[in-house]
């Protein structure tokens, strides 16, 4: 594996859209070739060289490439974006749509992210060490077929909207989510180590929901069926079973409708 | 005064019934001219290549209210699936395109008329604007009827006479072209979430079944002597078992001839045929009657079609049959908008993925083929994809490509996950049929330009005619081995003449000539009860006055209007 | 003689009445009569006679006071503050014509603006709503004509939209709503009392925050399953005698407001609003409609969605290609972000709706208000252009809430010299045009944006 370090020393005025910042794209290239890429910082398409110091070549593939970031990249975009395979390090904070569209490789961001991270997402790992913004793991706007696979791990606590139109993957958060989890969600698996504001698994048709602390506002269409001792990430415990969202519609299965399913721990 | 000679190619043109002949072609002024009428002209070599009339679509969903509920509802239309910006303007979306991307993608495929397959009267305005913004090709647009309250009164009582004034009037207003009924009766039903399933079954209240609503729009059809016949989307669209639904609406036409000045044959036009081709009483013994169906048309000259042909994408599906999309939004679970249009009309919008892992989808890729294939006169048989219903109209090349080539059609059906029960359920492998350029030709150009009353303007080659010509890189007697070759250059055409202007070469779009809004303009005689119940309507029942409905002269674009007079 | 004109659209909200009936006098300076519109309606025609009107753009001065200038020089400045931009903002269009915006469009492509409209801090939410779950409406005819239960959630007709409820909702006699308001159930559904409230039969005062709840408790009876015995503050019994109404209306109608789509969880309001009227169509006919603020709030999701396929919030800074993303592309997120170095505010008053830390954020940089009136925005801008009043001076066609377009006149001539939104948008789009001429004749290296290209 070989590792490119970028190294934030012209920070833009506004915000930069690092779409091209993935292994797929540094692959192959040299450090100059690299530095040739594009960025944009509103209209201004420039080459990336204008913002980062750029060492080190790509490896021959996306898997063999290795990026670091490093600097202040709170006003960075998109990075990661639709990456297939390699490695990503931001070794701060980092803005909006990390790891957006990702299909395989890791990130790892050592700081927080904003909104609209690991949207979309169809495989991969996106590792964030500090807090995450809205829109984690969700949907694009209008799009039915939300995050489809991958492992979203977030130490810190999540914005509004996490998971909308989940449909696979596994999205674990360490501190607590604001309110709507997996909202129109039809399947894949939250997991939420603190606390969960309310309006979680609304319109849900089916997946997983596991909150090990408290649910503050519980929806109506949620029902209460029993009581079941699972291992969820690595800690066993006991949990109160819900099914629902009994206003949404359900498919049926062998002959039995298919809910979501919320556990709180006891 | 400019001049253009197209040289050498090979033409086609039905109308006159040229059949590839190398022959040149002379443009003058915008008009098509003897080559002994130009003196000094600028010239295009056409040789070793397909020359034909710019193409007609007869029925495609390009502006107006519910075409810009899809593309508002479907941001994910436009998320990596558009190009990149070429000409004058962006280009977004895929099955439902912007304007902009409209008119440049039609002029691409070399096409210059498009016929508005449905506009709901109060919007009028609404689908004038976009036409205003849809580059390059003329624009026309019907006006619907088949559950409009003045029409079902009118014709509970066979008050053709009234009917045809009001017909006249609403024309005027909406600056429309055509009478367009969808789902007759159906929709109003839709009213109260009920539908009218057959063309027997009584409209809730109005005491009119939809079967006397399109004889009785037939009959007023050619009481006014239109351009283009009563143009009708059939009751139980989507169905299995539909087609004796289909049969039955069709027969209604019996009995009735043309009478019109537009050398039009027809009174009656079934649009996306496909979608009413059906047997079968359940999605699990679905299949194709699409046999039965094209052997009536076949056996009967005052009918004309549209296929509808499925091209296997995602798409938007759309249409003033209201029931019909609530019932997709039950099949598929997508977003699904609805509008409901006072004493006029509903239309429904829900994405709709044609997928090759679904039986019904591949079954219904093959119906409209077949419908195609079986077809003994295609002079009356039009490529369609109701776009963006059976899929977008940027397809139009790769349904031309299936219909020349068995090769096309074989690769295609290969990845078909239920291949075999596609095979038994339509008749799709037993036909080898392959249609040649001067059949596409029909299809595509001349047979809708007559069908729709405009041959002696657009659709041939003729002197006199508009210089709309489409230049293909296709050498018909040297067709290329691989399909695809024939879908690349069906898609980009070599080049496209607009009104005599270059307006696309080799697949990109230089200039944007102007274009235009094609309306019939019906003198009739003066109706003082047609009058005062379109007074009292307004009143009563509509949400906007009567002075505010009638389009404003200055919300028309660049107008070319057809003249009908029925008092003479 | 003065002279009467009818039949004339009014620029005040939403409900868009197009029976107003004004006199001019008789050398068609002064608006001397404006019958059948409300008393907001009634004014506005008024003050666009009786009041002082800028008549010239008008350019901030270092001293702070403001000076007079010719359209030219407004529109070449302008023209200048976009082209130096590198993400500037064009917003608002609350209270223009359809041919204003697409014209503005044409400035923004051009320009690789932002363009945003005032949905963003409105029913934007709504928007979101549609994207996600579609929108089963209907237009307000068919309302008159067939309704026998009228919902009003978050909505307070009687004071935002007057004449609401007595054209086209509960009052009004249609083809098979003969006895008007007696033929009609009305449920009202806020946290506060109001004054349409008043005229309910049946009111449920859900507790602030708690419609998703409610929602949800509605939802879940319609398909037979329990619920607790209270949900956001309405007793359970209440709950079920409302969906039994629902369920058993020949055709209803949800009319929601800003109390809906600007409380906790916003536009997932409006989706489980939509995600029930589904529901309901699947027992009966129901319909949904936005109450739209704006006479024109309708008209840019209309024109920038057959222009770029997007209704509000759209990116056009990649210049080959159009972006939307509430959330980060619309205007208060970017402001209050500082992703923004240049501002427009046209037809309405950012100055008076942005919260103060987004004006602080924006009035950073170059700030030029495209307005007919004084207002906050125009008076902390560094350049005001005037226009004519859409309506009174200028004609247009207009979207009203429930998107049917309606054609406005103009029953006076906008003071001398003044233009519309159209031609001054038209004249800078020239002027964008002329600069970026000039530097490509300079043989300045030209930046030409890539997007993010179509997936072939």
């Amino acid at each position: 594996m070989k590792t490119v370090t970028l190294t934030m020393t012209n920070p833009p005025e506004l915000y930069l859209e690092g779409q091209n910042i993935t292994p797929d794209a540094f692959a192959g290239k040299t450090a100059a070739e690299i530095a040739a890429i594009d960025v944009w910082e509103g209209k201004l398409k420039s080459p990336l060289g204008k913002y980062f110091t750029v060492e080190g070549n790509g490896g021959a593939t996306a898997a063999e490439t290795r990026i670091i970031l490093r600097g202040d990249c709170s006003r960075l975009k998109r990075v990661g974006q639709q990456m297939t395979a390699g490695e990503i390090v931001i070794e701060g904070d980092a803005d909006m749509y990390i790891g957006g569209w990702m299909k395989g490789g890791k990130i790892h961001v050592k700081g927080n992210v904003d909104s609209f991270c690991g949207l979309a997402m169809e495989g991969g790992e996106l590792i964030i060490d500090g807090k995450a913004g809205h829109h984690l793991g969700s949907s694009p706007r209008g799009e039915w077929r939300g995050m489809q696979g991958g492992l979203i791990r977030v130490a810190g606590s999540a914005g509004n909207d996490t998971a909308t139109f989940m449909n696979g993957g596994t999205i674990i958060i360490g501190g607590d989510a604001d309110i709507h989890v997996s909202t129109h969600a039809e399947g894949g698996t939250v997991i939420i180590k603190g606390n969960a504001k309310g309006r979680v698994g609304g319109q849900m048709v089916k997946g997983d929901i596991y909150v090990f602390g408290q649910i503050e506002n519980p929806l109506p269409g949620f029902k209460q069926v029993g009581e079941v001792e699972q291992e969820v990430d690595g800690v066993k415990a006991r949990f109160i079973h819900y099914i629902g969202d009994l206003g949404e519609r359900h498919p049926v299965s062998k002959g039995k409708p298919v809910y979501g399913n919320i556990y709180t721990r006891i | 005064m400019s001049e253009l000679l197209i040289k050498n190619g090979f033409v086609f043109d039905p109308l006159q019934g040229i059949r590839g002949d190398r022959m040149d072609i002379a443009v003058k002024d915008g008009r098509i001219v003897e080559t002994s009428a130009l003196q000094h002209p600028e010239t295009i070599d056409a040789s070793g290549m397909t020359v034909m009339a710019g193409g007609i679509d007869i029925h495609s969903h390009v502006v107006g209210p519910k075409v810009n509920v899809g593309r508002l509802f479907r941001p994910e239309d436009k998320l990596f699936k558009s190009p990149l910006k070429r000409c004058n303007r962006m280009e977004m979306g895929f099955s439902v395109p912007s304007t902009f991307k409209a008119g440049y993608d039609y002029a691409r495929m070399g096409y210059v008329f498009v016929n508005e397959a449905a506009m709901p009267p109060l919007h009028s305005p609404h689908v004038h604007e976009e036409i205003r913004d849809t580059p390059i090709i003329d624009n026309a647009a019907m006006p619907v009827f088949g559950n409009n309250w003045f029409t079902l009164e009118y014709l509970k009582n066979h008050e053709i006479e009234n009917n045809a004034a009001y017909t006249a009037w609403l024309l005027r207003a909406t600056r429309g072209f055509a009478i367009k009924v969808v789902n007759p009766g159906g929709t109003e039903a839709w009213g109260w979430g009920l539908n009218c399933e057959n063309v027997h079954d009584p409209v809730p209240y109005f005491e009119i079944t939809p079967a006397e609503i399109i004889a009785g729009l037939i009959e007023t059809n050619e009481h006014l002597g239109l351009p283009h016949s009563v143009h009708l989307h059939c009751n139980n669209l989507g169905n299995p078992g539909n087609y004796t639904d289909t049969l039955d609406s069709l027969k209604l036409a019996e009995g009735y001839t043309p009478k019109n000045n537009f050398g039009r044959e027809q009174v009656l036009h079934a649009t996306h045929l496909q979608f009413h081709s059906y047997g079968g009483d359940s999605w699990g013994n679905f299949e194709s009657r699409a046999p039965d169906v094209i052997d009536y048309v076949n056996s009967h000259d005052n009918i004309t079609i549209d296929i509808g042909q499925v091209t296997l994408d995602e798409t938007t599906t759309m249409t003033a049959d209201g029931p019909f999309e609530h019932h997709l939004r039950a099949l598929n679970n997508l977003k699904w908008a609805n509008t409901d249009v006072e004493l006029e009309t509903a239309a429904g919008v829900v994405p709709y993925i044609y997928s090759p892992k679904v039986k019904v989808c591949t079954i219904q890729w093959a119906v409209g083929l077949e419908l195609a294939l079986l077809s003994k006169d295609l002079m009356r048989t039009f490529v369609s994809t109701d776009h963006p219903n059976a899929g977008p109209f940027i397809r139009y090349p790769r349904v031309i490509t299936w219909l020349m080539s068995r090769a096309a059609r074989d690769a295609t059906m290969k990845t078909f996950k239920w291949l075999e029960r596609t095979i038994d359920a339509t008749s799709i492998d037993g036909i080898d049929r392959e249609l040649d350029l001067y059949e596409i030709a029909q299809m595509t150009r001349a047979g809708p330009a007559k069908a729709l009353g405009i041959s002696n303007t657009y659709g041939g080659l003729a002197p006199g005619m508009d210089a709309d010509i489409a230049i293909y890189a296709l050498n018909p007697e040297n067709m290329p081995e691989n399909p695809e070759e024939i879908e690349k250059a069906l898609s980009r055409c070599a080049c496209l003449l607009k009104d005599g202007v270059v307006t696309v070469r080799d697949g990109e779009v230089l200039t944007e000539p102007p274009k235009r809004t094609v309306w019939v303009d019906v003198k009739v005689p003066e109706n003082a009860q047609v009058q005062r119940d379109i007074y009292e309507h307004f009143l009563r029942y509509y949400s906007v006055n009567l002075g505010n409905y009638s389009l404003f002269e200055e919300h028309l674009f660049n107008p070319r209007v057809i003249e009908v007079d029925t008092t003479q | 003689m003065p002279k009467r004109i009818e039949n004339v659209g009014c620029p005040y909200c939403g409900v868009c009445c197009d029976d107003l009936v004004v006199t001019v006098s008789d050398d068609g300076k002064k608006i001397l009569e404006v019958e059948n519109a409300c008393a907001i309606g009634n004014q506005i025609y008024h003050h666009a006679t009786e009041s002082e009107r800028v008549r010239l753009p008008r350019l901030r001065q270092p001293d702070g006071t403001y000076k007079e200038i010719s359209y030219d020089e407004a529109i070449d400045y302008a023209a200048r503050v976009l082209y130096n931009a590198k993400k500037p903002l064009i917003y608002g269009f609350g209270s223009t014509n359809c041919e204003g915006m697409a014209a503005a469009a044409k400035v923004g492509e051009k320009a690789g603006a932002i363009l945003d409209n005032c949905a963003s801090i409105c029913h934007g939410s709504s928007l979101l709503a549609i994207f996600d779950n579609g929108y089963p409406s209907c237009t307000l005819g068919e309302v008159k004509n067939r309704a026998d239960v009228i919902l009003y959630w978050g909505a307070n007709p009687a004071h935002a939209h007057p004449r609401h409820m007595s054209r086209y909702s509960i009052f009004p006699r249609g083809f098979f709503t003969g006895k008007g308001h007696k033929s009609r159930k009305i449920i009202v559904i806020d946290p506060r009392y109001t004054d349409t409230a008043r005229v309910a039969d049946i009111y449920l005062q859900v507790k602030q925050g708690y419609d998703y709840d409610l929602f949800n408790a509605f939802r879940t009876v319609a398909r037979g399953h329990e619920i607790p015995e209270e949900v956001a503050g309405i007793k359970r019994e209440k709950i079920l005698e409302v969906v039994e109404i629902m369920k058993n209306a020949r055709f209803g109608t949800i009319f929601y407001g800003m109390g809906l789509c600007h409380t906790d969880g916003r536009n997932h309001n409006i989706d489980i609003a939509i995600s029930l009227t589904r529901d309901l169509n699947d027992f009966t006919k129901w319909t949904i409609m936005a109450m739209r603020g704006h006479y024109n709030i309708t008209g840019p999701n209309q024109v920038w969605s057959w222009q770029y396929g997007f209704p509000y919030c759209l990116d056009l800074s990649k210049r080959d290609i159009a972006h939307m993303n509430p959330g980060e592309t619309s205007s208060i997120d970017l402001a209050m972000r500082g992703e923004i170095d240049a501002f427009f505010n046209v037809a309405t008053d950012a100055g008076a709706h942005f919260p103060i830390e987004a004006v602080k954020e924006l009035r950073k940089h170059p700030w030029i208000t495209i307005d007919p009136n004084i207002c906050m925005a125009s008076e902390i801008s560094d350049l005001h252009i005037p226009v004519g009043i859409v309506g009174v001076e200028v004609p247009g066609i207009v979207y009203r809430m429930d998107n049917v377009p309606v054609q406005y006149r103009k029953v006076i001539d906008p003071p001398e010299g003044v233009i519309s939104d159209e031609e001054l948008f038209e004249r800078i789009y020239q002027r964008l045009c002329e600069l970026e001429a000039e530097d490509a004749a300079k043989e300045r290296v030209k930046t030409t944006a890539e997007g993010i290209p179509a997936e072939d």
